[in-house]
């Protein structure tokens, strides 16, 4: 069984939720960022995201943009990155997710990466520009490699894509909270129920919500029809482009925590 | 074969590779231009346009000087002369009449040389849309005309401050705003670039330059030509005028820009440099680093600035349909200069390239007929010629 849907049923026994937070790799550096990781780890992230940055992130924010060119210009890049990971994975068994655009995959070279991913212990991939209609090579690949492959639902896909969408994503179901890019959000749209009551009429497979929650009570509102939530810019917005103060990270995880606890 | 495929694949090339977000926009889009590729209303109201608004069908011009002067009998097809000064008219009016039958009330777009953002915003004006426009920020210094050209004829010019600050931040920028505004929006995208359908849509949209083009040259010589050069950035002047000769005797040729020099590392030819990878939706020719990250363009001519191609280019140089060369910014330079001064005609800096590819082509072309793609004039290109010929406007 896969350490993510061993987890999710861990959580599920314990009438828990996932937190998963998203870090992106090497930002600022990649020793600030393997710490984060662990820090992370040791707050109870149930799952962690880590981004291999991406010159052209067009489904980001402003936060990972620049949170992109700034570890892009520090050197970082995807075999440093797997680096990084393999380290991490002697120190934890969180599992470990990595979150690119399908370039960065492509131009690796789809059997080097999936091998090299699940090498250094990695446990599964989302990658935001690669519905499932050009996934094919890359789910045969990830399937040899054991890797779980995560796909994105959004609020406008129509119910014969959602279908198709929770097929063939492993793992979990990313639910995109809201038609737009990534970044945090003062509050969430109103038809994420309804939407995610839709996927779930659909799949039994664990559904976590990201897009746009930045505190806790928003992710006690996503976590409540879901699996999990994902929090990404607005951690990377506590985050200055040189040095982490991992005391406020601390702090922030251990509220997010207490807001989806049994929700 | 009709290319491309029903997923938008020309071969290993196009597809769509988006947020999922989008998937449902690009469905509806290729649905209703389906629909509308047929429709006797659309194609009327298509034609009246291009015809009574763009000033189609435009001249084929016998370059008599430059003809003398290469050995070689020379025509320029006269896309400068459409409204607007560039063949761009021809897709935004296409795209601009479906976004109306569509409902959309929005209209965005990205800009390089501001040519396409003038072109939309003008059909945004004309047919009464709300319109914003996405421009990197180095271009719109570089292009300062056709900022205000877009802001005069009524619509919003957006800056765009991240990663190089030109034409693909601009895609990128422009992709954001359509991710959040989707129910409303239309994109109008500018060259045969981005997911399906748009590659083959815009490609649709200026076949039209070369349909005249194969009527215009028999009526003149009562034959097709030899030869027919083409600027490439993202590629639509070229498909549109090399489409109705694909498959026939006619030797296509794409020219990429060589910016300071192929070898130099800064340029803007793909097809000649790049790798296979997914920019902007597509799979295609791309300038990037060993992991896939996207390289910086280079040329001085602000359209021609762009890492990747269309899909269906890439498709064509892998099947050898058409041949692909480069010419430098010296060189096209040059035949700005020369162009301006033998005939009369002021080129876009991108389309001196095509004219400068003549120097390469002629001396093996001797007493052959040529059609060159004119795709603009050069109007917009002023301060950055007067820059570099020290001249104070």
């Amino acid at each position: 069984m896969s350490r993510i849907k061993q987890k999710f049923e861990q959580l599920k026994k314990s009438n828990n939720k996932a937190f998963i937070p998203y870090v992106m790799g090497g930002y600022p550096t990649l020793d600030a960022c393997e710490r984060l990781v662990e820090i992370l780890a040791e707050q109870g992230a149930d799952i962690i995201e880590i981004g291999i940055p991406y010159s052209d992130p067009l489904a980001d924010g402003p936060t990972i943009q620049k949170a992109s060119q700034v570890a892009l210009s520090h050197g970082a890049n995807t075999r440093n990155i797997f680096e990084m990971i393999k380290s991490l994975r002697k120190k934890m068994d969180t599992p470990l997710v990595i979150m690119t655009y399908y370039n960065t995959i492509y131009h690796y070279g789809e059997k080097r990466f999936a091998e090299e991913a699940a090498s250094v212990g990695v446990d599964g991939v989302i990658v935001p520009d690669l519905p499932p209609e050009e996934a094919r090579s890359w789910l045969t690949l990830a399937k040899e490699n054991a890797l779980d492959t995560i796909f994105l639902i959004s609020p406008t896909s129509s119910d014969d894509r959602i279908k198709k969408i929770v097929s063939v994503s492993s793992g979990f179901v990313y639910c995109v909270s809201l038609t737009g890019v990534t970044g945090a959000r003062k509050s969430l749209p109103s038809e994420l129920s309804g939407f995610l009551l839709k996927i779930r009429a659909q799949t039994d497979k664990p559904l976590a919500v990201g897009f746009g929650i930045s505190s806790g009570n928003l992710a006690k509102e996503a976590s409540r029809l879901a699996d999990g939530i994902i929090i990404g810019s607005a951690l990377m917005d506590l985050i200055d482009d040189s040095s982490i103060e991992y005391d406020k990270i601390g702090k922030f995880v251990k509220n997010i925590k207490l807001a989806i606890e049994g929700s | 074969m009709i290319l491309p495929d029903s997923e938008g694949h020309f071969g290993k090339f196009g597809g769509k590779y988006v947020p999922e977000t989008l998937m449902k926009a690009l469905a509806e889009l290729e649905a209703a231009y389906k629909k509308y590729k047929k429709d006797k209303d659309f194609n009327e109201e298509l034609s009246y346009y291009l015809r009574h608004y763009a000033g189609r069908p435009t001249p084929l011009y016998f370059a008599e000087r430059l003809s003398k002067h290469y050995g070689a009998k020379i025509y320029l097809k006269r896309e400068d002369l459409c409204h607007t000064g560039a063949h761009k008219i021809n897709n935004t009016i296409g795209q601009a009449l479906l976004a109306k039958r569509m409902r959309k009330t929005r209209i965005i777009a990205e800009t390089g040389a501001g040519q396409h953002g003038v072109a939309t915003a003008t059909v945004a004006a004309l047919f009464g849309m709300d319109c914003h426009i996405y421009m990197g920020e180095e271009d719109t210094k570089r292009q300062a005309p056709n900022v205000l050209r877009m802001k005069l004829l009524g619509a919003e010019v957006i800056p765009v401050f991240s990663g190089s600050k030109t034409l693909k931040d601009a895609m990128n920028e422009a992709i954001r705003d359509w991710v959040t505004n989707v129910e409303n929006t239309f994109y109008i995208i500018g060259s045969v670039a981005g997911p399906h359908p748009y590659p083959a849509m815009v490609r649709d949209f200026q076949i039209v330059i070369g349909k005249e083009v194969k009527k215009q040259i028999r009526e003149e010589e009562g034959r097709d030509p030899d030869y027919i050069v083409a600027c490439v950035g993202g590629g639509s002047n070229a498909i549109g005028i090399f489409y109705p000769f694909l498959n026939t005797k006619v030797e296509l040729i794409g020219v990429e820009a060589a910016g300071f020099g192929l070898e130099s590392g800064k340029h803007g030819a793909p097809l000649a440099k790049g790798d296979i990878g997914v920019l902007h939706g597509s799979m295609s020719y791309v300038i990037q680093d060993e992991f896939g990250q996207i390289e910086e363009a280079h040329s001085i001519s602000a359209g021609l600035d762009y890492p990747g191609v269309g899909p269906e280019h890439s498709y064509f140089k892998e099947h050898g349909l058409v041949s692909y060369g480069s010419i430098t910014d010296k060189e096209a330079l040059r035949a700005f200069d020369f162009l301006s001064k033998t005939e009369g005609i002021i080129p876009a800096l991108e389309s001196a390239h095509a004219i400068a590819y003549l120097e390469k082509l002629a001396p093996k072309a001797k007493e052959k007929l040529i059609v060159v793609n004119l795709s603009g004039r050069g109007d917009k290109d002023l301060e950055t010629v007067a820059e570099i010929l020290k001249v104070k406007l």
